[in-house]
């Protein structure tokens, strides 16, 4: 392999690593806070179904020689950090160790835009040239599966239930929109991971989510125009929010008090 | 080294939240390897992010390092091919029964749609409480016969929805 190409699959496989472990922590957040216990259970779940593909793709970087898989999830500060802005917000005001105020309307829009982009991704590097990026998409879309089935019903159920759930989550829509500017994005390496027909083009990702999610508004009376964005920021090149910094402190709290130990 | 000793001392090792089962049984064995004294043993993952994963690996490890004249003892996890629940054997499925687990339904992939049994009374008269549940691979599940709440295993499976 050359080290154009393994340059190429290190990038993409910390891109999609640090997305499902920052999506991974958010979700964990809603612990016993969720609305009913249910939703506890299975949004648990999923949340740890999500660090352990995170896992995988820290793995393969390890494997290409991008540092151990605990450096990788812990050791790399936020301007090393390659996740989508989306998954680095907040679930709303306040912490869940005091008084959260989170929103379950933007979780639900957050995690089924994010869930059917991340099986687009996947669908497409079932294809890809890396054997084990192919091998990883197969293993997790046998798990997505299940997440897109939980998160489309809480969507489709609560964008047609009474006129406030509906308000809010129009509102999260727009919301989550103002954020999924990079969730497609390569960033600066855009050239080389397709290149290396890791996987699809951007643009090509980003119209199948258009079309899929589009029609599942349609279904709804709502109109797919709500899906347009721009790309405001983008974390793939290392630029985040202070959201990223509180989170990545928080996350790697206890690595940091000892980088030698074994856990 | 003998292979047949390796299995079955591999027996032993239980799925550490399910007592009944073992790693054989729940099919997580891909292959031995045996050179000389010195046994690989290839595992496959069931789900990516199971925290049993390493405790699994510790007892394996311990089994096979209390067989006479054994050598080096390695333990891989592999990503292909995919662990899919359909690997599990008809005494595994016994074996979850037994524990109060139903076993993995066959998941058509046409609509879906699950077919399954109470574990206590055999009823098909349930009902889906949580396609998820207390670990990654169970779902939650009540019985409207005997009225008792009890857990299934995911169906698993490559196909692409």
């Amino acid at each position: 392999m050359s080290q154009v190409a393994q340059d190429a699959i290190i990038t993409l496989a910390l891109q999609l690593a640090d997305d499902d472990f920052l999506f991974a922590y958010r979700g964990s957040e809603w612990l016993g806070i969720a609305p009913h216990i249910e939703e506890d259970v299975a949004s648990a779940s999923i949340s740890q179904n999500s660090m352990g593909h995170a896992a995988m793709f820290y793995e393969l970087a390890s494997e290409l020689g991008a540092g151990t898989v605990d450096e990788l999830a812990h050791g790399r500060k936020a301007t090393e950090r390659k996740n989508s802005i989306l998954v680095e917000r907040v679930n709303g005001p306040g912490s869940y160790m005091g008084q959260p105020a989170y929103d379950f309307a933007y979780a639900v829009v957050r995690n089924y835009f994010y869930t059917e982009a991340k099986k687009i991704k996947m669908d497409s590097l079932e294809n890809s040239a890396c054997e084990p990026l192919r091998e990883i998409a197969t293993k997790v879309n046998m798990e997505l599966h299940y997440h897109i089935f939980h998160w489309k019903t809480w969507f489709v159920a609560l964008i047609q239930a009474n006129d406030e759930a509906k308000v809010r989550m129009t509102t999260a829509i727009a919301r989550v929109m103002e954020d999924f500017g990079d969730l497609f994005s390569y960033g600066h390496d855009a050239a080389k991971i397709e290149a290396a027909q890791l996987i699809e083009t951007e643009e090509e990702l980003a119209a199948r989510f258009t079309e899929t999610v589009g029609h599942v508004l349609q279904s709804v009376g709502l109109n797919e125009d709500m899906l347009a964005y721009t790309c405001k920021q983008n974390g793939r090149n290392h630029i985040h929010t202070d959201d990223l910094t509180a989170a990545l402190a928080t996350l790697s709290e206890v690595y940091c008090t000892d980088v030698t130990a074994a856990w | 080294m003998k292979e047949s000793d390796v299995w079955q001392q591999l027996r032993h090792v239980k799925d550490p939240e399910i007592e009944t089962v073992s790693i054989v049984d729940l099919g997580m064995v891909e292959e031995i390897v045996i050179d000389e004294a010195n046994v690989t043993v290839t595992i496959l993952p069931t789900f990516l992010g199971c925290p049993a994963l390493s405790i699994i690996q510790q007892n394996i490890e311990n089994r096979l390092r209390a067989l006479p004249r054994i050598g080096e003892v390695t333990v891989a996890f592999v990503r292909h091919p995919p662990w899919t629940s359909a690997r599990i054997t008809d005494r595994g499925r016994e074996a979850l029964k037994a524990f109060g687990i139903a076993p993995p339904p066959s998941m058509p992939a046409e609509n879906g749609e699950w077919h399954v049994a109470c574990p206590y009374c055999d009823s098909t008269y349930v009902t889906l409480d949580n396609l998820f549940g207390p670990t990654a691979c169970r779902s939650i599940l009540y019985c409207k016969t005997c009225k008792n709440p009890f857990e299934a295993m995911k169906p698993i499976a490559t196909l692409s929805s």
